[in-house]
């Protein structure tokens, strides 16, 4: 058991930091959250869309980077994927890669492009897994400014991460 | 559901994989002239199972490239997370999978009957029952492609899985030629329905599983 007789409630605006220790459960419970892992008990209530960054980057290594943002994109069922796609590159800093191949970025490069899909999304609800990883310190300001921007237009953000990230007026949970 | 099998009929047709189950169905075509001897009459009788030999284990040969490195590389997870059904990602990988293998496929059967000197009569058997019996094969690709995802050994794996729950196609699809007729296409046509209705459900089962 990783974890057990933990509860929280998120409503629009809100963030939660999931902090810890490697190994405590960060992940699992971020993949509970997100539908991909059944707890063993209790259960998950979720009202809106759900954007994941998980671990692996789920982006196709041989095709430009916003070709496979754009894939991701029309799959939201919003409309405009590419000007999404394309305020979403802006946001990052990642204007100027948007024609490389996935496979010739960077660790932190394709860390920021996972973010451009979660951003993209526009969804309600975004489930980030340590989001910090090998970005630079104008990338984690960037990533911190992002999260402020959602949270203000009424979204809600759920961090695991064992990077200190500076979330004003967060709820914490540490396993 | 457009826009998946595109993407995965991009990624055979960019990985060579369709090119590859070409060369190697008509390979396995070819090697049995060789092994039987030049018997003309002997090819012609046998030339449609054949064929029908080597377009199953030509359907084997991307098993491994079908779902697992969607599974490695999170793309499933995504998907998931997205509330999309994984039965219908699974049907969406079966469609793009067929239209990668099975035209190119029966293109290069004329190829193989002119190799087995086959009688346009024969042929156009064949043909029709490679076009009822080939959904099915790639239904039971995919399917076993999601069950062996992440194991070790997988592709061999893939084989003992696939190729005995593929008899069936491959007793109606021969028996067709031999004398079985419509009969046989039709028996065929219903174990290949019964194949792609059925295998989207359990590679959805599967993908579920690996995930966890």
């Amino acid at each position: 058991m990783l974890f057990e007789q933990r509860s929280f409630a998120l409503a629009a605006g809100d963030a939660l930091l999931v902090t810890g220790a490697n190994g405590t459960g960060k992940s699992s419970l971020i993949r509970v959250a997100a539908g991909l892992l059944a707890p063993v008990a209790g259960h998950v209530t979720v009202e809106g869309q759900r954007a994941l960054l998980a671990e692996a980057a789920a982006l196709d290594a041989e095709r430009a980077v916003a070709a496979a943002l754009g894939f991701w994109a029309r799959l939201d069922a919003r409309p405009a994927p590419d000007a999404r796609v394309a305020a979403a590159l802006d946001a990052l800093d990642l204007a100027a890669l948007a024609d490389v191949p996935v496979r010739l970025l960077s660790t932190g490069q394709r860390r920021r492009v996972g973010l451009a899909r979660v951003v993209a999304s526009e969804a309600d609800i975004w489930l980030l897994d340590e989001p910090a990883n090998g970005l630079d310190t104008a990338a984690v300001a960037r990533l911190e400014a992002l999260i402020a921007v959602q949270r203000a237009r009424g979204g809600v953000v759920l961090v695991a991460t064992h990077q200190p990230l500076a979330l004003a007026g967060a709820q914490e949970i540490r396993l | 559901m457009i826009a998946l099998i595109l993407r995965d009929m991009r990624r055979a047709y960019a990985s060579g994989g369709a090119t590859l189950i070409v060369a190697f169905f008509l390979l396995v075509a070819i090697l049995f002239p060789f092994a039987i001897g030049p018997d003309q009459k002997l090819l012609m009788r046998i030339g449609g199972g054949v064929i029908w030999a080597a377009a199953l284990l030509a359907a084997l040969l991307p098993v491994e490239r079908l779902v697992a490195p969607d599974l490695d590389s999170g793309t499933l997870d995504q998907f998931a997370a997205r509330g999309m059904s994984m039965a219908a990602v699974a049907a969406a990988k079966i469609v793009a999978h067929w239209l990668a293998f099975a035209p190119p496929l029966m293109a290069a059967t004329i190829a193989a009957a002119g190799l087995l000197d086959l009688s346009g009569e024969t042929l156009l058997t064949v043909e029709i029952g490679l076009v009822l019996g080939t959904p099915a094969l790639a239904a039971l690709a995919v399917a076993t492609g999601a069950l062996v995802a992440g194991l070790r050994g997988a592709g061999a794996i893939a084989g003992l899985v696939m190729l005995p729950l593929a008899i069936p196609l491959l007793i109606f699809g021969a028996g067709a030629i031999e004398g079985g007729g419509v009969g046989g296409l039709k028996l065929l046509a219903a174990t290949s329905l019964l194949i792609v209705a059925g295998a989207p459900f359990v590679a959805a089962a599967a993908i579920r599983a690996g995930m966890e």
